[in-house]
């Protein structure tokens, strides 16, 4: 199959090869972990617990607020500490459970399930859901949610996002390479959810070693194949990934599923097949520490809830100043002021960079250049966006089809005027959704 | 960590590529016209090259520091407009006319307007007309050129055309000719124009489309027919290929909208053809572009690209 992508996109500096070629090892927390009682989509979760029980690895600790929500279990053995407020990536207070590490990881009992294949769709549904999996490539869509679809019949797809476009991040990468079979597995289980679906791992071709390793593991699985894909960022974005695979297009009031797709990322699907065939919640996952300040970029398997600072220790400390903290890639990532914050379920990095570009740079006068329309992926033109935003002018953002972003960030980056267009265009965006919800 | 770090929204890195960058590329880029235009007419192209882009790059300091702006020099967009301005002069024109060529073209065209990204017609242009308005003899004379006299008597190929002669094409690619010191050797226009595209700094959309459709007007309208000389000659001459690679696609004064671009195009051609054909001038790329570039805002109204994924209204709806 040729390579496939999108129309638009950027090409910024990579930065995979710092961290790309190490193992993923296996790091112990000390002391506490926290618990952010919303690291989904939908409604925060329920305390189940209280100050001063004792819980176990596997645990439940607080349970599902609503259909779309989900529950969230303890990563460690130890004592509930406190149930407070405390800040997440985003930059939010976020009620969470604290939680004191015996440092025992004492287990509770988990219920396997040898044959799949002998569980009806309810059932696997339920296991997803009673594992706590959220779609863990950053948005944390309940993924039980995702894999009830009005019509299930319709979907033709189940893609696997193995695109990883961002910058820097390796942790895709290092579970495509060290455990692809959990992946595959994965991915037989969402198939036996939707019997009409073809499975797709979509896969960059800046990871031809994953390409080809999966293509020879799927060899002999007629209803999954590898779909090498341009290297071009946001080839991961959920649109743009269906678009390259399918041919089909979807907008802003659409869900994959009404085109026939269904999509999941590398480690959500990992997170199926431990919840499904071991009864295993999420618990774990793996994080990449990288950044040209970093001593010694590495790959992770943390168990969530784990302090960043712990895990920037772990990767030796910084080895220069850090000018810029960023959770998650450099495109779409959060920045942070310190790192005395919790990884969930949803956070696949920590970034730490010698050089804060996006203050650097003075923002001068638009040349109307013509940059951002080239490279944004939904075809729009971010540098009217900014300007209709900028001067409240709500009418003429949605007639431009402001609603459509998809806040990648391409248009900030390729900005010769080194203006903050995507800022401006998520800005108002938000606002204009909020102002629809009111009515 | 004491220190706390600066917040910022995504993305947290940006392209190499900044507004100088951009302008330094097209100042290359107009090297090779530069300097055939200095080798094809003397010393005294150079010293209209020089006086345009000093007095242009004058023209924004002093202004800034007059209005109390931040200065903008240093992005380098007076040093093209002083440039192009030069390149669309012919080099008999007086110094001092190219000074009040350069100061119009900055301070009334662009800074008065706003400054960079604010004005809506082409500063090099505006000045090229301001000019020809003022001075029409000045502007007009290419008696300068020394060589190949008996077949062009000092008059552009365009003259020569349009009074019913002939012209030779090859001189007209290489550039021996005469007329303003940068529009004449099409050949050193295009290899800046090659290095504005393969740098990324313009596409096709509007020079492509601006030739195509000047190709299409003049086979229909030309009075030529399918006449190559007459063809060729009329694309290559009267600073056509200037105009289509340097001038309409001034970032600042074209559509951004993709089919914006090309709608643009098009006017552009139709236009060159209607005053080259049925007006008094043999030339008319300045006028076709300014033009043009009062039609951008609505050109663009009428151009809003279609997001992805939305579905145009009446085949299968918007979902």
């Amino acid at each position: 199959m040729g390579l496939r992508t999108f129309k638009g996109g950027v090409h910024p500096y990579d930065g995979k090869e710092l961290s790309k070629s190490k193992p993923v090892k296996e790091l112990m927390p000390q002391g506490e972990l926290v618990f952010p009682l919303s690291q989904h989509i939908g409604a925060p979760a329920t305390p189940v617990v209280s100050v001063g029980d004792s819980v176990l690895r596997g645990q439940k600790i607080a349970e599902a607020g609503g259909f779309v929500s989900s529950p969230i279990f303890s990563s460690v053995s130890g004592t509930v500490k406190a149930i407070e407020k405390r800040r997440v990536a985003v930059g939010d207070m976020v009620n969470s459970i604290v939680i004191e590490s015996d440092g025992n990881m004492m287990e509770c009992g988990f219920t396997e399930h040898e044959d799949v294949s002998a569980l009806s769709n309810e059932e696997i549904i339920n296991l997803i859901k009673e594992a706590g999996v959220v779609g863990m490539g950053g948005a944390g869509f309940p993924t039980h949610v995702k894999l009830s679809p009005k019509e299930p019949d319709k979907i033709e797809y189940i893609i696997a996002n193995c695109a990883e476009c961002e910058p820097y991040l390796t942790s895709d990468y290092r579970r495509m390479v060290e455990e692809p079979e959990k992946l595959i597995e994965g991915m037989r289980i969402v198939l036996q959810l939707f019997p009409s679906a073809k499975g797709v791992f979509g896969i960059e071709d800046n990871k031809p070693d994953c390409i080809q390793k999966l293509s020879e593991l799927t060899k002999n699985e007629p209803r999954m194949s590898v779909q090498p894909l341009m290297t071009k960022y946001p080839q991961g974005g959920e649109r743009q990934l269906i678009h390259a695979v399918t041919g089909r297009d979807i907008n802003a009031k659409m869900l994959p599923a009404d085109a026939g797709c269904i999509v999941d990322n590398v480690e959500t699907l990992v997170a199926i097949y431990n919840g499904v065939r071991f009864g295993k919640p999420l618990m774990n996952r793996i994080f990449t520490v990288t950044g040209d300040a970093v001593a010694d970029p590495r790959n992770f398997s943390i168990c969530i809830g784990t302090n960043y600072a712990e895990l920037l220790e772990a990767a030796g400390g910084l080895a220069q100043p850090a000018k810029k903290l960023i959770s998650g890639g450099p495109m779409m990532g959060f920045s942070l002021f310190d790192t005395n914050i919790p990884t969930t379920k949803t956070t696949s990095a920590l970034l730490c960079l010698t050089v804060d570009e996006a203050s650097m740079y003075e923002t001068t006068a638009c040349i109307n250049c013509g940059r951002c329309v080239e490279a944004c992926p939904e075809q729009l033109v971010p540098s009217k966006l900014a300007d209709f935003a900028e001067r409240g002018l709500k009418a003429d953002f949605e007639k431009w089809y402001g609603l459509e972003c998809v806040e990648c960030g391409s248009c900030s980056f390729g900005c010769p005027a080194r203006r903050h267009l995507a800022q401006s265009i998520k800005t108002m965006k938000k606002q204009i959704l909020a102002d629809k919800r009111k009515k | 960590m004491s220190n706390l770090l600066n917040v910022t929204s995504s993305p947290h890195v940006r392209a190499k590529d900044d507004t100088q960058r951009i302008m330094l590329y097209v100042v290359i880029s107009l090297l090779p016209a530069t300097f055939f235009g200095i080798y094809n007419f003397g010393f005294k192209a150079l010293v209209l090259v020089l006086v345009s882009v000093l007095s242009a790059v004058a023209a924004e300091y002093v202004f800034d520091r007059i209005v109390h702006k931040k200065n903008t020099v240093l992005d380098l967009s007076a040093v093209v407009t002083g440039l192009l301005l030069a390149l669309n002069l012919p080099s008999s024109l007086p110094w001092w006319m190219a000074v009040l060529g350069s100061v119009f073209a900055i301070v009334v065209v662009k800074c008065l307007f706003g400054g960079l990204g604010q004005n809506f017609m082409n500063p090099a242009l505006g000045g090229r007309v301001f000019l020809v308005l003022s001075f029409t003899g000045a502007m007009t004379d290419f008696s300068d050129y020394a060589g190949y006299a008996d077949t062009f008597s000092g008059a552009t190929p365009l003259a020569t055309l349009k009074a019913g002669g002939s012209v030779d094409t090859l001189r007209m690619l290489i550039g021996n000719i005469p007329g303003t010191i940068g529009e004449t050797s099409v050949i050193a226009l295009l290899i800046g124009a090659i290095f504005l595209l393969l740098m990324g700094v313009i596409d096709l959309r509007i020079p492509g489309t601006y030739i195509l459709t000047f190709a299409v007007f003049t086979v229909l309208f030309g009075g030529h027919g399918l006449d190559m000389n007459f063809l060729i000659a009329e694309i290559c001459g009267g600073g056509l290929i200037l105009g289509a690679f340097f001038m309409a696609t001034d970032y600042v004064t074209s559509p951004i909208t993709p089919m914006g671009k090309i709608l643009f195009g098009i006017c552009l051609g139709i236009l060159t053809g209607i005053f080259r054909y049925f007006g008094a001038s043999a030339e008319g790329v300045s006028y076709a572009i300014i033009f043009s570039n009062l039609l951008v805002p609505l050109i663009e109204k009428i151009t809003i690209p279609r997001a992805f994924g939305i579905v145009r209204e009446g085949k299968g709806g918007e979902k």
